[in-house]
């Protein structure tokens, strides 16, 4: 077993237990204008009688502090990340140097359009490019993550059928779906339903079929699904909407598998989300941001969301808001703008060429994984997989879970893959397309090691990681009673 | 550019282990007729100096702020950004981070979270703040779903004073729940006190107050939010968290929900994004958040930790009766925002907040002392307020301009009744030199 690291010794300090009164990281210059009198400008009752108690700390104890705190997360680039439906890709260097141009980054939103011209032609290449991957006819950027996309598509889904005189109240999500789906059906106002999936992860068609009428708005799928498979039967599953006037969403969380292979609009799809921070390397940085641009068929594009970026007449770029019909404004300003830089460089790097390598990269990875891994693990859905796969542990060779083995991963340096969905007691992995060969193999070992334990030595499983600063939390009393905010109430 | 790395051999390797003759044999379950055989139309991979070049000469099409002088506002401000907060946040042990479900690798950036949320709870005067959203005004969306949730009311009023894109997001979310909207009026740059009791019914959820507030006037936060309480309704406040350096957090007042953009924290312009969507409430509506939240909690020996709290409130658990669809949110911005709010400290936030407070009424003073300038509105103000001028004002926008200054956000482009009006914004970074010759454009028009 690796050794404990010493941090895992000390009570390791929060902010709020450093620095000294009167401390302070940030020298401003000092004020060249006239003080003016607060409370003779504004009323005392608004007037703070002391500033608030934000921590205060000399400048090298704060880089300290973050440096420490940056030594404990798990990232890509310290990290095999094979996090199955996250896509964590290598974020290339040079799209934050891209991003942090000036030119680029230090824009106010509210400038004249005559200022921004580059900015906003390269805005309108990326829409013109998120298009063509899709097969669809127009894009909008506005939305600011793949969740907030689709809502936005379902927003589009609901105006439309209202522009045809129907109120459809029911959205049909496959039992496999993103718990962003259902949730995002809530916030829309529509009701979720459930469709079966049959035994090898495709959607069922007679249930589909049974479930579908003119009550129905869409269905939203994943393809490939979750289980890692493309469904095959997606043009007649497209099919059986479009008779009832439904529509179909593609929730694209997983379009790094069919980048330049196969386009949403070539097979049915006539709305779909990105998240740019899967499929086109923006840096998940711990959460956010994303962005998740929505593209849509032609006869949704009346409904697209304000503002849109556009070629005027003149030749020069700007943005159009007087659209009657669109469903209006979903955020503020003109969306992820810094996000969507870094999602054009990647773009124009890697081309049409490095697209489609891309797609296959990532599926050769997760092929190559679940080939060297079936012999130790169950794979319970067939091959051949596509971005990611799914794999279950023997029931007979432990009586560790699947957070057991993710935990024990975590002591090989790997971050465990998705955990528990979208089918009971599985690890979801996706390697990407961005790592070596010797990183898979690296991942083999690590899998055949934990394996080896299970069947040897299960406590050393279940009672990992034990090389973490801590060991597993207790959540349920994180839960029971929270303490949210520093001094604990 | 590629960022794969196998080598021909290598995939050949792979394929064996497989068992497939080609890599085109693992797209299979693709119909043949749903194929895409052409290349894209996008144009072929370049090298990353190429890239430069290519990025390099649209960016050279831009103007920015670096080379003028920057007077706007409206919810993004042009702060100082200390070094240390680029620096450190940059690092990519957080750029390349996933969102922390996995607690014991992630302890680095849960204490962050937890740290930020503790921070965002003292400028807002409030019990417990959650992890991020996206940006001002989706939170003030997400804050009228919290508000309908809570009390199971579906109206919400929104003051007239208010951005449009709060006040446009949350129509947009409204509609599709059928949530009513009614609006307070604002006719001298601030809520109508008097109208306010009259607008809220007995189906109000709650009212949206902005403050300080578009035109940039501080609302009567301590006279309007009893009168939204006595009426029955939650008061969610929309605030910028930087003024709360001198003026006292809006929570002090009562708020029941605060939300804000939180840009001014340590956050460049970007033309408008990525943001950082602030929201805190009471501690008692902590299971009715959206987004996630992060709690201190012990390990299996004891030692202090961090991990996501409250997570059956969230979509991965709760599907389609999550608080919210909302689970990607703004955890870089957050963490920029928490090293900023560290590094400024209780006085810095003072000296920053004051400076704008300062520089925001010197400016006022020395143009209202020009012909043909007025303040619009009589309502006390932070860093931003609103001219009223005699001049057509796209005449005195670009005059400034011709001198490389942004004079403001001509006031009609968010409130159509307002063509005579420009809202300027200063803050600590404008120079007294900046403001004079500001003042010496305007006069020159």
């Amino acid at each position: 077993m690796p050794n404990t690291p010493k941090l895992q010794q000390q009570d390791f300090p929060i902010l709020f237990e450093l620095g000294s009164p009167g401390l302070c990281a940030v020298s401003l210059p000092k004020s060249d204008v006239p003080q003016t009198n607060l409370s003779d400008s504004v009323p005392g009752d608004l007037i703070a009688a002391e500033p608030p108690s934000l921590p205060e700390i000399g400048e090298l104890d704060v880089v300290r502090h973050y440096k420490k705190l940056s030594r404990r997360c798990f990232s890509v680039d310290g990290n095999f990340y094979p996090l199955g439906s996250c896509t964590m890709k290598y974020n290339p260097r040079i799209n934050e140097r891209v991003a942090a141009m000036p030119a680029l980054a230090n824009l106010h939103p509210y400038q004249d359009e005559r200022d921004v011209q580059g900015l906003l032609e390269m805005m309108h290449r990326l829409k013109q490019y998120l298009a063509q991957i899709a097969g669809l006819a127009d894009v909008s950027l506005q939305p600011a993550a793949g969740a907030h996309g689709e809502m936005t598509g379902l927003m589009m889904i609901n105006a439309y059928h209202r522009s045809n005189g129907e109120e459809r109240k029911i959205v049909l999500t496959p039992d496999s779906a993103h718990g962003t789906n259902p949730a995002s059906c809530t916030i829309c106002g529509r009701e979720a339903a459930s469709v079966r999936s049959k035994a090898d992860g495709r959607v069922d068609l007679d249930d589909l079929r049974s479930k579908v009428d003119d009550n129905t708005a869409a269905l939203m799928i994943t393809n490939p699904n979750t289980v890692g498979v493309f469904d095959e039967q997606i043009a007649e599953i497209a099919d059986i909407l479009h008779a009832r006037g439904a529509q179909l969403y593609l929730d694209g969380a997983n379009m790094n598998a069919i980048l330049g292979k196969t386009r949403p609009g070539d097979f049915g799809v006539d709305v779909m989300h990105y998240n740019t921070h899967k499929t086109f390397s923006t840096p998940h940085g711990g959460g956010g941001p994303g962005a998740g641009p929505v593209a849509v068929a032609k006869h949704l594009t009346p409904f697209l969301p304000i503002p849109r970026v556009i070629l005027k007449d003149d030749g020069t770029f700007g943005w159009e808001s007087n659209e009657p019909q669109s469903i209006g404004k979903i955020r503020s300003f003109f969306g992820q703008t810094g996000v969507l830089v870094r999602a054009y460089a990647y773009i124009r790097a890697l081309g049409h060429d490095g697209l489609r390598d891309v797609a296959e990269c990532a599926v050769l990875s997760a092929n190559y994984l679940a080939a060297r891994l079936k012999e130790l693990y169950d794979l319970p859905f067939p091959s051949p997989y596509a971005h990611e796969f799914i794999l279950v542990p023997r029931a007979a060779n432990h009586g560790a879970t699947e957070l057991d083995i993710a935990k024990r991963l975590i002591d090989h340096e790997i971050h465990p893959p998705t955990m528990s969905w979208p089918v009971a007691h599985c690890l979801m992995i996706e390697p990407t397309e961005t790592e070596s060969l010797d990183t898979l193999d690296h991942f083999v070992a690590a899998m055949t090691e934990i394996a080896d334990e299970l069947e040897n030595d299960p406590d050393v499983v279940r009672s990992a990681p034990h090389t973490m600063p801590v060991r597993r939390l207790d959540e349920v009393e994180a839960s029971r009673k929270p303490i949210v905010r520093w001094p604990a109430d | 550019m590629r960022y794969t790395q196998f080598t021909n051999p290598q995939v050949q390797q792979m394929l064996d282990v497989i068992g497939v003759d080609s890599i085109d044999d693992l797209f299979s379950t693709i119909p043949p007729a749903l194929r895409f055989t052409k290349p894209l139309d996008i144009p072929e991979g370049i090298s990353e100096l190429e890239l430069l070049r290519d990025v390099g000469s649209l960016a050279e099409k831009n103007t920015s702020c670096d080379k003028l002088t920057c007077f706007l506002g409206a919810g993004a401000y042009d702060h100082f950004i200390p070094t240390v907060v680029d620096g450190l946040a940059s690092q990519t042990e957080f750029l390349t981070a996933y969102t922390p479900y996995q607690a014991e690798a992630s302890q680095g950036i849960l204490q962050l979270f937890f740290e930020f949320q503790s921070m965002v709870c003292l400028l807002t005067g409030m019990e417990a703040a959650n992890a991020s959203l996206y940006e001002g005004a989706s939170a003030a969306a997400e804050a009228m779903y919290m508000a309908a949730g809570i009390t199971r009311r579906n109206r919400i009023v929104i003051a007239e004073s208010a951005h449009p894109d709060i006040r446009q997001v949350i129509q947009t979310y409204a509609r599709e729940r059928g949530v009513e909207i009614a609006t307070v009026p604002a006719p001298n740059g601030t809520v109508d006190e008097t109208a306010l009791a009259k607008v809220i019914d007995k189906q109000t959820a709650a009212v949206l107050i902005q403050s300080p507030n578009l035109y940039g006037c501080l609302e009567r936060l301590d006279r309007i939010i009893p009168v939204i309480h006595e009426a029955g309704a939650l008061a969610i406040v929309s605030t910028d968290p930087l003024a709360a350096g001198i003026l006292k957090p809006v929570g002090n007042f009562g708020a029941d929900i605060v939300v804000g953009e939180g840009q001014a924290l340590g956050i460049p312009m970007q033309y408008g994004g990525p943001y950082l969507g602030l929201l805190a409430g009471r501690k008692k509506y902590l299971r009715k958040m959206p987004g996630r939240v992060v709690g201190m909690t012990k390990d299996a020996d004891g030692r202090r930790g961090f991990c996501l709290s409250l997570q059956t409130r969230e979509q991965h658990i709760k599907r389609e009766r999550a608080t919210s669809n909302v689970c990607t949110n703004q955890g870089l911005l957050a963490i920029r925002a928490s090293i900023y709010m560290a590094s400024m400290g209780r006085n810095g936030i003072q000296q920053v907040a004051g400076q704008c407070f300062d520089k925001a009424h010197y400016a006022a003073q020395q143009i209202t002392q020009l012909k043909n300038y007025e303040l619009r509105f009589d309502a006390p103000f932070f860093k931003e307020f609103t001219v009223r001028t005699t001049h057509n004002v796209q005449d005195v926008i670009q005059s400034c301009r011709d001198n490389d200054i942004l004079a403001g956000v001509p006031l009609a482009r968010l409130d159509e009744r307002f063509t005579d009006s420009i809202l300027i914004a200063v803050t600590e970074k404008r120079t007294r030199e900046e403001i004079d010759q500001l003042v010496a454009a305007l006069g020159a028009v």
